[in-house]
Order: C-alpha cells, then sequence, then structure tokens
C-alpha cells in the first residue's frame, strides 16, 4: 500500500510503508519487531516513563522512546544496535536496582514482564550495593492484593483509572524515589473494572487477591469461556488449578469486551468453590432430605411429572428458568415442556408488566453491535446502570461519551456513571413515563396519534422542561443516536408503557431502540421459546399467562432451573410462599441452602458455569459456545443438558438423543444463523397506570453482586463496598416530608412484608422515592421491586 | 556598561512602583504598539533582530518562539512566564519581581499581543513571598492604570493576568511540569513533542518564557534590536542578569553585556574572599559543568565561549568556589538537591539520582572504594548522556542531563580529590 498518505521508514534494515504521525512502537509490533516496553499499553495514552523501549534513530542526538517517537519520512531505526541495547539495559538495570527481586514468592513469577524483559536485558550481577527502597502496602480492597515494594512506576494502572475507569483511584504521590503509587487516603477501590489494574500491572505489585498464593502461573490450565452474569458474554480464560477453578482472566476481544473484565465476570469464579456445593441428589422424604442416586433421583421426579400431568393436567406445572441459563439446557427444557403440554415456563423472572409481552420483537437485542457504542453520537438510556449492570458496556459509553457523544439518562435514580452526561433526568417509576412523554412532547413534530391511549393522555398533560427539550433536540440532530432501555425499564410496573415511548422517540428520531437485558441469555431464552407466549424458535403466539401467574395461583409441580426463588424474582416473598404452598418443587441447582431447604422437595445437582459446556446468545444476537471442564471433586453434579435429556427419555419424549450439547444446537443450526436481531414490533397494548399519587414508591436495581447464584457466593466480591450496600435511599426532601431527617435506621413496610434497615439520606434518589436494592438478604424478606412502600423510624 | 535593561531602574527610589516605572518611559511600548495596532510579525522581527535568547537556561532565540504561535487561529491561547527560578545558584528572577515588576507586565501584555493570548499567568517559586506581593501590587495598580484588564485603552485588546504561586518544587521550573502543575495537577514534565505552542496549558497553545526574557522585551522595543545585539554578541545579544554567589566578597546579582571577561565579572563582585586563589567555578546555575579556577578567568561570559570552554551559560548563576572548598562535598550537595528533586516518573532518572547521591556520600564519609568513580560515571551517563561527548539524556526533561552534569564533571576535574576521600578516608582540603 504505497501512495502519498505513505511515508516509508526503515527499521532494523527493513523497509516499511507507513502512516505518517504513527507511532514507531505500533509500527513495530506490526511487523513482529520486538521493542521491550513497560509503560506502553495498546489501549492507554503513551506516558513514555519507563524508558524501556529506547531505540537508536539516526541523526537523533539521543536513544529516542520507540513508544513515543512518531515516524517521519526517511527515519532510519535500530532496535538491536550497540547504542539501542545498551539503552535498553541501563533502564533495565534502573529497574531492577530497587527492585525486591523477590521472584520465588511472588504471585506473578512465570508470568512477569519484569521477569522476562530482564532475562533478556537485565545484568546478572548487580552492580548496586546500596540498601533498597521498601514501600509500605496499601488495603485497596478485598479483590487487589499490593505489594508495593515491587512497582515500576510504568503508571499504567493510574491511567486506566483515568482513562478507562473514569474514576481516578489510583495516583501517584510524591517525587523522585519518593514516588509511590496509591489511593493516598487508604480506601477500596469502587470501580466495577478495578481488577484490570491486576492484568495492566507488569510486576507482582496489585495482584489478585482472592487466588494469591494458591499457584504458579505455570501449573494452571487454561481454558476460554463466555463470562456468565450480564448480557454483554465477556470473553474469558478460566484458569483451573488441580481441576478447580483459580482465576479468570479476559481474553481479548475487540468486539467485545476488549482486553477488559468487570470485577464480576472477573472474581465470581470463587462462587463455583463454595461449600454450599449441592453434592448429591437428594430427595425430602417426611420432611427428612436424604441423599441419593441419580437413578433414584431422576425416577422420583419422572414419576412426579407423570403424576401431575395424569392427575392434575400439565397446567399445573410451572417452569422457572434462569435467564443466564444455557442456551442448550433452555432448549432441552422447551422440548421437555413441549412434551409434556406445558406452557408454564418463563425466563422472566423479575418482570412485572407483561401488558405487551405478544406484540413484542421475536428477540430482543440491542438494535447495534456493542463495538458500535464507541462511536455513537447521542444515546438516550432508561431505566438502566450499565456501570453496575453491564460494565463493559458503560466502558463503551465512557468512550463515545469522551469523544463528544452526549448520553441522557433517565432513571429512579441518578447513577454516577464515571462519564460527561448530557442530561440524567430522575422520577419515581410512574413519574419515568410522564418524563418520557416530556421527551416526546419537546420533539417538534412528534407524532401521538400512533400511542395507546393511556400513552396519549400522558403525552397530552405533559409539560417538557429544559432538560426534555435538550435530551430531545440531541436524540434529534445527532447522526447515530439510540434509545435503550434497560433492567430496571424492563424490571418497572411501567414497562410496556416506557417501551412505547421509547420506541416512539427511537423512529421519530431515526435512532436504533434497543434493549439491555437481564442474565447472560435472556435473548437465547427468546430463540428457545422460554416464555408461556414463545415456542421453540422465538416465534410469538397470543398467550397471556407469564412468571406472575404462574406464582400468583400455585401449582402443583414447580421445576426450577438455576433459580433461588427468594432473590430470583421480582417478589421474592410472594415467590417463596408459592414454591412453599406447591406439592413439589425440583430443584435443579449447583448450591445448596437453607431456604432451599424448606421449600424444595427434590434437589439435582448441576454442573455451573465452568463445569459445564453450552452457549449464550449475548445482546448483539451472538452465539457464543464455551467448552466445560469437570466439576468439582467430591460432587455427582452432571451438566443440566444431560439431566434434560434423561429425563426427556425416561418420559419416552422424541428429540432427547444427543450425544454432546453441540448436538443439541445442531437441529437448531439453520434457525440460529437466521436470528435477526431488529427488534422490530407494533406495540399497543399497555398497562394501565395504578393510582399511585403522593406515595412514597420504592425502586430498585438488583445488587451487582447478587444478580445470580454464583455471584452471591464470591466471597470476596461480597467484600467489596458494593456487595455490601444494604441500606434505604432516599433523599433530603423526602426525609424531611416524612420527618426521618434524623432517623438512622427505618422500618421498611410492603405489603405485608417489613423489615428494619439503615437509612442513607441520598440525593441522587428522586423526589417521593425510595431506593432499595433487591436481591439482598435483608431484602429478600421484603416486597416487590417496584411498588407502594412505607417507612417509620426504627 | 550595566544595568540597561531589567536593572534599568535600579538607581531609582522605589523602582517597582508604576510611577518610577512611567517615569523612565515605561508602558510606552505597550501603548504604542496598541494604539499603532503593531502588526505581530513586526514585533516578532524586532526581537529576531534583537538576538534575544531565552534566559531560563536553555538559550532558544525568543523571537523564534513566538513565531510558532498562530495567533490567528481561534480558541484560547496562553503566555505563561516562568518565575519559578529554582536553579542553585540563581536568585535573578527574584530581583526583577521585586524591583521591575512593571517591566514584566509590560513585557507579558506585549506578548500576550504578539501571540494572541488574552490570558496571562506568572508561576512564581513558592518560596518567593515578597516577589509575589510585589508582582501582586504590580498588576493591581496596573489594573486600576487601565493597562491590564478587558479593551486595554480602547484598542479592543483584553488582557488578564495572574500570579500563581509554586509549593516549592524545582521541577516545576520545567516549562511543561509547571504547566501540570498550574493545572492542579502533580508537576511532572509532559513527553514532547507535542510541543506547547501546539498543546500547552489545558490543551491550548502557549507560550512559556523565563521572567527575565519577558522583562527585557519592554526596553528592547523600545530601543531597537539592533541596540540590544549590539550590546551583546552577535550570536546572544544584550545584556544579562549572572548571580554570583559563593566565595566572593559582594555576592549579588549583575546585569553585564554577553561577552564581557569572567574577570570582569568577578571584580564587580568584590573578587574572591579573603583573597584566595579561585579554585573552581559553576557558571550557569548548579546544572552546568563545573570549570577549574584556571581554566574559567580568561573566558567571555557568552553561550559559544563558554561551550569552547567546556561548560554552557545556563541560567547565569556564578557559583564561585575558593581553594577551602572540598569539590566532593560540593558534588555530594548537589547530587542530593537531584535527588530530591526529580520528579520520579522516568526510571533513569528517579533510581539513578538516588543511586549517584549515595555512592557520593559514601565517597565523602570515606566509604567509597575506587570502582565507585566508574561506577559514577557509568551511572551518570546511562541518566543523562554525556555532555563531553555531546550525548543526549534518557529521561522526558532535561533534570536527568542536568543531574549528570554535574557528577561526569567534577570526576573529570576534580578526580583526586574524590581518590583521596577513598584512600585516605578523609578530606584533602580540609584536613
Ligand atoms: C529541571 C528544569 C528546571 C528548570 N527550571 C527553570 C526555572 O526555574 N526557571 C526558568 O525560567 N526556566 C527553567 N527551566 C527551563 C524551562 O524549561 C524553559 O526552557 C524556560 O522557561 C523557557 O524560557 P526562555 O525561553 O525564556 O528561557 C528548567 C528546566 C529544567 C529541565
Ligand atoms: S528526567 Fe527526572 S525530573 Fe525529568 S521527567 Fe524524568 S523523572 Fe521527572
Ligand atoms: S514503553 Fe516507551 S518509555 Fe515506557
Amino acid at each position: 500500500m504505497s501512495d502519498s498518505t505513505t511515508i516509508t521508514i526503515e527499521i532494523d534494515g527493513k523497509s516499511i510503508q507507513v502512516k505518517p504521525g504513527t507511532m514507531l512502537m505500533d509500527i513495530a509490533d506490526d511487523n513482529d519487531i520486538f521493542i521491550p516496553r513497560f509503560c506502553y499499553h495498546k489501549k492507554l495514552s503513551v506516558a513514555a516513563n519507563c524508558r524501556m523501549c529506547l531505540v537508536e534513530v539516526e541523526k537523533a542526538p539521543k536513544p529516542l522512546p520507540a513508544c513515543a517517537t512518531p515516524v517521519a519520512d526517511g527515519m532510519k531505526v535500530f532496535t538491536k544496535s550497540p547504542l539501542a541495547i545498551a539503552a535498553q539495559k541501563a533502564t533495565m538495570e534502573f529497574l531492577l536496582i530497587n527492585h525486591p527481586l523477590d521472584c520465588p514468592i511472588c504471585d506473578q513469577g512465570g508470568e512477569c514482564e519484569l521477569q522476562d524483559v530482564a532475562m533478556g536485558y537485565g545484568g546478572d550481577v548487580s552492580q548496586y550495593d546500596e540498601g533498597k527502597r521498601v514501600v509500605n502496602d496499601k488495603d485497596i480492597g478485598p479483590l487487589i492484593e499490593t505489594e508495593m515494594t515491587r512497582c515500576i512506576h510504568c503508571t499504567r494502572c493510574v491511567r486506566f483509572g483515568i482513562e478507562i475507569a473514569g474514576l481516578q483511584e489510583l495516583g501517584a504521590t510524591g517525587r523522585g524515589e519518593n514516588m509511590r503509587i496509591g489511593t493516598y487516603i487508604e480506601s477500596a477501590l469502587e470501580s466495577e473494572m478495578s481488577g484490570n489494574v491486576i492484568d495492566l500491572c507488569p510486576v507482582g505489585a496489585l495482584t489478585a487477591k482472592p487466588s494469591r498464593y494458591t499457584a504458579r502461573a505455570w501449573e494452571l490450565t487454561h481454558h476460554d469461556s463466555i463470562a456468565p452474569h450480564d448480557c454483554v458474554g465477556s470473553n474469558i480464560h478460566v484458569h483451573t488449578f488441580r481441576g478447580l477453578a483459580n482465576r479468570v482472566v479476559p481474553k481479548n476481544n475487540e468486539s467485545i469486551n476488549e482486553c477488559w473484565l468487570s470485577d464480576r465476570d472477573r472474581f465470581s469464579y470463587q462462587g463455583l468453590l463454595s461449600n454450599h456445593r449441592l453434592r448429591d441428589p437428594m430427595i425430602k422424604v417426611d420432611g427428612e432430605w436424604q441423599e441419593t442416586d441419580w437413578n433414584t433421583a431422576l425416577e422420583k421426579v419422572r414419576d412426579t411429572i407423570a403424576d401431575t400431568k395424569e392427575n392434575s393436567g400439565s397446567d399445573q406445572m410451572g417452569f422457572l428458568v434462569s435467564p443466564s441459563a444455557t442456551l442448550e439446557e433452555m432448549l432441552l427444557l422447551k422440548k421437555l415442556a413441549n412434551g409434556l403440554d406445558v406452557s408454564n415456563i418463563d425466563h422472566r423472572l423479575r418482570q412485572v408488566d407483561f401488558s405487551h409481552q405478544n406484540q413484542q420483537p421475536k428477540f430482543m437485542s440491542l438494535g447495534l453491535p456493542i463495538e458500535a457504542l464507541d462511536t455513537i453520537d447521542a444515546m438516550l438510556l432508561v431505566g438502566s446502570n450499565p456501570g453496575k449492570e453491564q460494565p463493559i458496556i458503560a466502558h463503551r459509553l465512557r468512550k463515545a461519551a469522551k469523544n463528544g457523544a452526549e448520553i441522557s439518562l433517565i432513571n429512579h435514580r441518578d447513577y454516577s456513571l464515571s462519564m460527561p452526561l448530557h442530561c440524567q433526568l430522575t422520577e419515581s417509576y410512574t413519574g419515568l413515563v410522564s418524563l418520557l412523554a416530556e421527551v416526546a412532547q419537546s420533539l417538534p413534530g412528534f407524532n401521538a396519534t400512533s400511542l395507546p391511549q393511556e400513552a396519549k393522555a400522558l403525552f397530552d398533560k405533559a409539560e417538557p422542561g429544559e432538560d426534555s427539550r435538550r435530551i430531545a433536540d440531541s436524540l434529534n440532530n445527532k447522526k447515530i443516536s439510540a434509545v435503550v432501555i434497560g433492567n430496571q425499564a424492563i424490571n418497572s410496573p411501567c414497562y410496556s408503557l416506557i417501551e412505547v415511548f421509547a420506541r416512539a422517540l427511537a423512529e421519530q428520531t431515526d435512532s436504533t431502540f434497543g434493549y439491555l437485558t437481564e442474565g447472560a441469555n435472556s435473548t437465547g431464552a427468546c430463540f428457545a421459546g422460554i416464555a408461556p407466549n414463545r415456542k421453540l424458535g422465538g416465534e410469538i403466539e397470543d398467550r397471556s399467562a407469564n412468571t406472575t401467574t404462574m406464582l400468583s395461583e400455585p401449582r402443583n409441580l414447580y421445576i426450577l432451573h438455576n433459580v433461588e426463588p427468594e432473590y430470583d424474582f421480582a417478589d421474592p416473598v410472594v415467590a417463596v410462599e408459592t414454591m412453599i404452598k406447591s406439592d413439589c418443587v425440583v430443584c435443579l441447582t449447583p448450591f445448596i441452602s437453607d431456604d432451599m431447604k424448606i421449600y424444595a422437595d427434590i434437589l439435582l445437582p448441576i454442573a455451573p458455569f465452568v463445569e459445564t459446556s453450552g452457549s449464550y446468545i449475548n445482546i448483539q444476537g451472538k452465539i457464543q459456545s464455551f467448552k466445560g471442564n469437570t466439576p468439582v471433586e467430591n460432587t455427582q453434579a452432571r451438566p443440566a443438558w444431560k439431566i434434560m435429556r434423561v429425563l426427556g427419555n425416561l418420559l419416552h419424549i422424541d428429540g432427547f438423543e444427543q450425544l454432546s450439547s453441540a448436538d443439541v444446537l445442531q437441529e437448531f443450526e439453520s434457525e440460529l444463523s437466521a436470528i435477526k436481531a431488529d427488534n422490530q414490533a407494533n406495540i399497543t397494548e399497555v398497562c394501565v397506570l395504578d393510582s399511585v399519587d403522593s406515595k412514597l414508591l420504592r425502586s430498585s436495581q438488583v445488587n451487582m453482586y447478587r444478580v445470580d447464584n454464583i455471584t452471591r457466593r464470591a466471597t470476596a466480591l461480597q467484600k467489596t463496598p458494593a456487595g455490601q450496600e444494604d441500606a434505604v435511599h432516599i433523599n433530603s426532601n423526602t426525609a424531611a416530608k416524612y420527618n426521618l431527617n434524623n432517623a438512622s435506621r427505618v422500618r421498611v413496610k410492603q405489603n405485608s412484608t417489613a423489615v428494619g434497615m439503615p437509612l442513607k439520606i441520598d440525593n441522587s434518589v428522586a423526589d417521593n422515592s425510595v431506593w432499595i436494592a433487591a436481591a439482598t438478604n435483608v431484602t429478600k424478606k421484603l416486597g416487590p421491586m417496584f411498588g407502594v412502600i412505607e417507612l417509620e423510624v426504627d | 556598561m550595566a544595568n540597561e535593561v531589567c536593572f534599568k531602574n535600579m538607581h531609582l527610589d522605589r523602582p517597582w512602583t508604576l510611577e518610577t516605572y512611567q517615569s523612565s518611559g515605561g508602558y510606552s511600548v505597550l501603548k504604542k504598539i496598541l494604539r499603532e495596532k503593531t502588526p505581530a510579525a513586526e514585533i516578532i522581527d524586532e526581537l529576531k533582530t534583537s538576538v534575544l535568547r531565552g534566559r531560563g537556561g536553555a538559550g532558544f532565540p525568543t523571537g523564534l518562539k513566538w513565531s510558532f504561535m498562530r495567533r490567528d487561529e481561534p480558541g484560547q491561547k496562553y503566555i505563561v512566564c516562568n518565575s519559578d527560578e529554582g536553579e542553585p545558584g540563581t536568585c535573578k528572577d527574584r530581583d526583577v519581581l521585586r524591583y521591575n515588576p512593571h517591566a514584566l507586565v509590560e513585557g507579558m501584555a506585549i506578548a500576550g499581543y504578539t501571540i494572541g493570548a488574552s490570558i496571562g499567568y506568572n508561576y512564581i517559586r513558592g518560596e518567593f513571598w515578597e516577589p509575589y506581593e510585589r508582582m501582586e501590587a504590580a498588576i493591581e495598580e496596573a489594573k486600576a492604570a487601565g493597562l491590564l484588564g478587558k479593551d486595554i485603552l480602547g484598542s479592543g485588546f483584553d488582557f488578564d493576568l495572574y500570579n500563581h504561586l509554586g509549593a516549592g518544587a524545582y521541577i516545576c521550573g520545567e516549562e511543561t511540569a509547571l504547566l501540570e502543575s498550574l493545572e492542579g495537577k502533580k508537576g511532572q514534565p509532559r513527553f514532547k513533542p507535542p510541543f506547547p505552542a501546539g498543546f500547552g496549558l489545558y490543551g491550548k497553545p502557549t507560550t512559556i518564557n523565563n521572567t527575565e526574557s519577558l522583562a527585557s522585551v519592554p526596553e528592547i522595543l523600545s530601543q531597537g534590536g539592533k541596540w540590544f545585539v549590539d550590546i551583546g554578541k552577535p550570536s546572544a545579544g544584550g545584556s544579562k542578569l549572572f548571580s554570583v554567589s559563593g566565595h566572593v566578597n559582594k555576592p549579588g546579582n549583575y546585569e553585564i553585556p554577553l561577552g564581557t571577561p569572567f574577570r570582569e565579572l568577578l571584580e564587580l563582585a568584590g573578587g574572591v574572599r579573603n583573597g584566595r586563589k579561585l579554585k573552581a567555578c559553576i557558571v550557569g546555575g548548579s546544572s552546568v559543568p563545573v570549570l577549574p579556577g584556571e581554566l574559567i578567568m580568561d573566558v567571555d561570559m557568552d553561550y559559544d565561549a563558554l561551550m569552547e570552554a567546556g561548560t554552557l551559560l545556563g541560567s547565569g548563576g556564578v557559583i564561585i568556589m575558593d581553594d577551602t572548598t572540598c569539590m566532593v562535598k560540593v558534588l555530594e550537595n548537589l547530587s542530593h538537591f537531584y535527588m530530591s528533586e526529580s520528579c520520579g516518573q522516568c526510571t533513569p532518572c528517579r533510581e539513578g539520582t538516588g543511586w549517584l547521591a549515595r555512592i557520593i556520600h559514601r565517597v565523602e564519609k570515606g566509604q567509597g572504594e575506587m570502582a565507585d568513580l566508574d561506577r559514577l560515571e557509568d551511572i551518570a551517563e546511562k541518566v543523562g548522556g554525556n555532555f563531553y561527548k555531546r550525548q543526549g539524556g534518557r529521561t522526558i526533561c532535561a533534570l536527568g542531563d542536568a543531574a549528570s552534569m554535574p557528577v561526569l564533571s567534577f570526576l573529570k576535574h576534580f578526580r583526586k580529590e574524590f581518590e583521596y576521600h577513598i584512600e585516605h578516608k578523609r578530606c584533602m582540603v580540609r584536613s
């Protein structure tokens, strides 16, 4: 590619055509010419402080850093000349004089950039004879261990905070030899992406605390996998030690997670090692739990199913499925349900408004590739806190925002997203719909005729403020724009109204409409038909049943797949009560808990993430498959798809001959390749807004480290500030109105439930709203995520 | 001829007041420029004719520096004055601030006009409290007289000037570290390119000049570039301030034409204390190579002559050492300084300056070994290159070079004293 826009340079005698202005380092990397480096990182700004990459450039009076030297026409570069090598070796010598050289006890040993480069450029005998520097360690939280004496001051971690996480938590203080990397005031890192500094740190100064001192790098076996906690599907390597997951690191995928990973995806593996693992199949006999073998357990399940079908009818059976179950598990469950004539099957466990379910699209997706978020010009996010729900999405939006994109949010609470925001409007969950109506009102020429009656009424009433106008303008004027509704919109009692407005706004401003969904595989669940109104393949049929109807009239038999009712439902109290009322509850679960022992009757140990193979369809519609590793020792756990296959056969249902999880997908190959995630839909059926005027309303978000049964058992994540979040948040207006200004604890009442909780005055919360995280150990005893709530001094 | 530029008003009563400054023609240049709307190119040409070279230490031609600014491009631009004056041996900018603050105000306003900057910052060394107050007062006076602020003298030209007091870091005198510090960040030099003229304060085009450079501008423009260059040398115009310190009878700041023989400067400063012998001299602030007395005596004080003699003019901080001086002790002191003042970001400087200081400390204490001397040279070269081999340093800023030049030059000229310390475990001079 030699044209006028390229110039020619020479590196080590090799002539190369390059774009002017490119840094030497990048060109060397592209041409497989190795230049040692520490501070350079392809995703971070150039700091040029380590001086390891010094190379000789013809006519330059001194060696120049390849990472910070832009190429010029005719430049002749020598990366291995005596001058270059001498400069590189000199830097290496300086880096090592104060380094403790404690490789034998360092977790980074074997995968340490300093160790590797020292092999090539370090001397074997040091001429340094003075005392070495010792630096006190900092406690920066439960995820990251520090050993700051090893720090080589490359500042990658500092730049990560500023440039990628958008939250500067680590910085350099002190001059010269006294320069220290730290938090200044000792505190735990709060970024949801903080663990990435472990990968970025070229030495053992920042290492993973949970896996510290457990294994040497060379003893670990690497498995590729897909992270199972959000709809992004970050690519990961699981490192196992003697069969057990020992740590998780990102696998580079530029179109999904790049080289980053959220803390949740990185540290959730600890949940797998929990001592709550269910080891054997168990059945409850006369109220007593007994361990049993697989044959007995499965026969018991078969008999119960056959019995229920015959004596009570298929409608007395319900399947409740985790939105993070694998596609293969979902497909087989749907086949089982079909074979049994059961239509009660659902994955939308925290959803409460199903008014428009029969008009929703075949597949729910973001509407555009995850990568495309980087270059978006404007976005309106509704009912979403991506930083805590889909951290990689937040990272992509942060990139866009830094390049000037206008990101607006309409939420129940002012979420801090560590990025410049165009606008964030907050309201209680009913008020939120009115905000959307206001944005619509502000849009010049908005056509309201196609809005359903309920929405039209809100539209007519709306009195837009300055901020709604700014959001409308931003969507209208920016070239590439999108309207996306997130987890909290989907779980809202006003979901259908939110979606109607969001779609109308998208349509009339030429923006893309999209969803950010719960769990790792909601899109897969659509495809597998894990909803009463969906067929295998995703096709929608007119049905009114849903999770709520399935719970409000208790069924005789429930099959729970990877679900814990006390945490995973919109209203955990109702869910648990229903399970208790039911004749029989079969749990396919990797874990056993005290709650489960009360409501369940048969427990089947399944192999969780890492231990089973399967696939997820992520929010851009991409199918990502992963292999399984052997389950942990001393457990009879089996991959769930195998259990379902056996059940299918035991029940004499056709189509359960698969020999591998890949076989399960094979059957749907053509349908899967035809997935069109275009979100096309025309919605006319919406909910009727309850009159909740002047009442105090709860809104909520699932605690980011309690989204599923694995993360809830990940001990280090639980110890982080986010994991400990368990308070009632109200703003000072609300506090004044209800005379709670001086209260430190409140009694929270919802429906028939009541719990005592600490109170936090927090002005990020909307007026007349109470924000309480869901799925915590306290809120499992409380009513629904959204609804009328009362507070009184405890 | 002395005291013609920055110290022109030194003999007058209360020379720091607006009244005194104006009584000798102060602000007439600014007024003329604003009245006549003198084209910026004309001002730059005059400066080029004057061959004013930056007084901060590097000697970069000021006219050329100003010409790098794209004054007509839209967007904020800044003029920044470097009054951080931290170089050991140098205290000339302090006296410009104390005795002629209005020359700096006028110089910065002219600079602002020329490069298209409507805002100026004067970054003053943290310890300079009295000079800071003088500068503050001068700005207040100028503002009250309508010589600063919006639409100065109805010309349409806006110029606001602010003083900013540093917090005691030598490195904040390095121009890009100064910008970081002004922005409220840790004072650490930036990697260049990009240069401040393209990406400076808050990412906007910025020109940074030394106090003396800027304060010289009004007089140059008033008397003409030709006048200025004729005072000095064709390759470096004007008279310059030298801070003479150490073992002399009359330490102080002296304004003398560039090219004046060293001997004359020493006489102005009253000669060596107690009539003793001149042992050594550092002529340009602590960062430049030391010269033994016999090599400096007949050298002229200008860039070229000093270079030829094996040193640099630097900031003009002339440190005089008589024959009672222990050169090992001096180097120990200097090396300790660079160790403490390294900003810490680049490896060779962060690690190397401490290593150097520790070895020299050991040698001074009589705990060294002969191999330490070669080792010192080796480390110094690995940090800051080698002045004698014309090899540049390996660091982001010139502090690395500055730390290594004393080490290499002391060992070059006074190696025997170091060897004596090692061999006899005591000092050659003071024993
Ligand atoms: C370590 C270091 C310290 C410096 N300290 C100062 C200083 O105190 N004052 C100063 O004017 N220039 C100082 N400089 C030089 C400045 O970087 C810069 O070259 C100068 O301010 C430019 O002004 P001039 O062109 O008018 O000389 C220092 C440079 C280095 C590398
Ligand atoms: S040479 Fe020293 S002072 Fe200059 S940038 Fe590097 S570490 Fe900082
Ligand atoms: S990699 Fe270039 S200076 Fe660090």
